[in-house]
């Protein structure tokens, strides 16, 4: 596809605008915003992408990786805002999960450590870490501040911290896995995974597409259960003192 | 309290501030071991959070705690806080049945609660045996809070702390958690720090009392001071209760 006949693909950004305009809607300002965000960022994404894969430097994957690494971080840790240390266990856990699952691709000649498939698919995994961790993160402050009772019962009865807050933990862990879980049950029944459609709209065999998104798939599932569990056993511990005392999330959110 | 007592629990100039907010200021004072004290003073007056120190849900900002004749901090926490059992002044509950609550505090420890064992603690609070299969959320507020009694006394605790727990009870409820006060402290020796707000119930049932307001204890000794008190504080109190 050329530039010029993209341009003309901005029809379908005007018919919104015309509908917005004549009914009142007031979405013209916000789809301004989002159209021109979209043409910008994606180019650039795109123009850093052919640099990177042309230059077939290792510095510059490191480099890639490292910023998707940071910008996860910075959108998930003001959800745990109220957790010591949260963005250390952010960006443990999302260097974890790349390590992980990218040393298992490779290491087993599963994908080609080239540019090509390396950033694309560690950007499918730390976007989805980062999806899980702001769920797993909201999920879990809202379970320990409307739980405080159970988990102070049960200190109050000689039980560990661990003890305390594990049914608050679990729950959080599968709260926020099972929308992974659950929308992987119906894929492919109503909506193609967008990856897939891009590979056979790019002209690839659609066996060779589905392949590659099932791949993905067991990966996203890794990506969740992991990401989840690898924070929340972090984030737990430093809800308690030395002494056991279960300490005070609001309070420490308004620091 | 007489010089003869022995102090189960002991405070030495406490304060507690959570928040930058002042809660408890300057305590000092004693609950003697193997008796009833009754704690009241209005709602705010910090008589909960006085529990919490007491088995070491929260630490003192300053201030000395001593259980038996060693500081509080000298304890494992665990330990502690089986030593010093506390019924929550809602009776919080785990999901599930009276069997399984009163299995909780066993099961923290990896071992298993015997039926028996069970069948008599029911008992011991009121309740016969086939509650043991109820599930606790069809359990009355006044049975709620005999379970919840009943789970602080698997542990065999030393000192037992009951806060309000017959606040939201109606009269013979109340009665009820009266006598079971005195039966477990006349079977077990248990030391009972009582919170409520009730003072008749101070009266009858504590061999002492503390007064507390605005964070501060402002009179303790025997039960007969909520009469006799001379501070205009403590008259007014009572007489705000009496009214
Ligand atoms: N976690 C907390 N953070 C801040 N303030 C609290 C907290 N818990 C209780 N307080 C405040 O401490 C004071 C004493 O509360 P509490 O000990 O519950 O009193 P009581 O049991 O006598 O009614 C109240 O003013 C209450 O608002
Ligand atoms: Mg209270």
């Amino acid at each position: 596809m050329s530039f010029l006949t993209l341009s003309i693909t901005l029809i379908f950004v005007i018919i919104p605008l015309i509908l917005s305009k004549t009914l009142k809607l007031g979405l013209e300002k916000d789809t301004v915003i989002a159209t021109i965000r979209s043409i910008v960022q994606l180019l650039a994404v795109g123009f850093i992408l052919q640099f990177v894969f042309d230059s077939e430097n290792m510095i510059y994957i490191l480099l890639m990786l490292i910023l998707m690494i940071g910008a996860a971080t910075q959108n998930a840790r003001k959800k745990g805002a109220a957790i010591k240390g949260i963005t250390w266990k952010l960006v443990g856990t999302f260097i974890f999960i790349e390590i992980l699952t990218q040393g298992i691709l490779l290491g087993l000649n599963i994908t080609p450590a080239t540019a090509q498939y390396i950033i694309p698919i560690s950007g499918m995994v730390i976007g989805n870490s980062m999806v899980l961790a702001i769920l797993f993160l909201n999920r879990f402050t809202a379970e320990i501040e409307n739980h405080q009772d159970e988990a102070e019962l049960i200190l109050s009865l000689g039980g560990t911290p661990k003890q305390a807050i594990h049914k608050q933990l679990i729950t959080s862990i599968q709260a926020s896995t099972i929308p992974t879980i659950e929308s992987q049950k119906t894929i492919g029944l109503v909506q193609l995974p967008g990856m897939m459609s891009g590979q056979i709209i790019a002209g690839a065999d659609p066996i060779q597409a589905v392949l590659f998104q099932l791949l993905i798939i067991f990966l996203l599932l890794t990506t969740a259960v992991v990401t989840s569990v690898m924070l929340g056993f972090l984030s737990y511990p430093t809800l308690f003192n030395e002494r056991m005392q279960l300490l005070d999330l609001r309070n420490r959110d308004s620091k | 309290m007489s010089v003869n007592d022995q102090a189960a629990v002991r405070f030495n100039k406490v304060s507690y501030a959570n928040d930058g907010h002042q809660i408890l200021k300057n305590i000092t004072g004693w609950f003697p071991k193997g008796r009833i004290t009754t704690l009241v003073g209005p709602s705010g007056a910090g008589k909960t959070s006085l529990f919490k120190l007491c088995n070491s849900l929260t630490s003192p900002t300053s201030g000395d705690i001593y259980i038996g004749d060693k500081k509080i901090e000298s304890y494992d926490p665990v330990e502690l806080r089986r030593m010093v059992g506390m019924a929550l002044q809602n009776a919080t509950m785990i999901g599930g049945t009276v069997m399984k609550n009163l299995a909780l505090p066993l099961e923290l420890q990896g071992k298993e609660l015997p039926v028996e064992t069970a069948e008599e603690l029911v008992k011991v609070v009121g309740l016969d045996e086939s509650f043991l299969e109820r599930d606790t959320r069809d359990l009355s507020g006044g049975q709620r809070q005999k379970v919840s009694i009943a789970r602080t006394l698997v542990n065999r605790p030393e000192i037992l702390l009951l806060d309000e727990i017959t606040s939201a009870l109606d009269r013979v409820s109340q009665q009820d958690i009266e006598d079971l006060i005195v039966r477990i402290n006349q079977k077990y020796g248990t030391t009972m720090i009582w919170i409520t707000h009730n003072l008749q119930q101070a009266f009858n049932v504590g061999d002492y009392t503390w007064v507390m307001m605005d964070g501060e204890l402002i009179e303790a000794g025997e039960s007969s001071i909520l009469e006799h008190s001379k501070k205009e504080r403590v008259q007014r109190f009572v007489k705000g209760q009496v009214e």
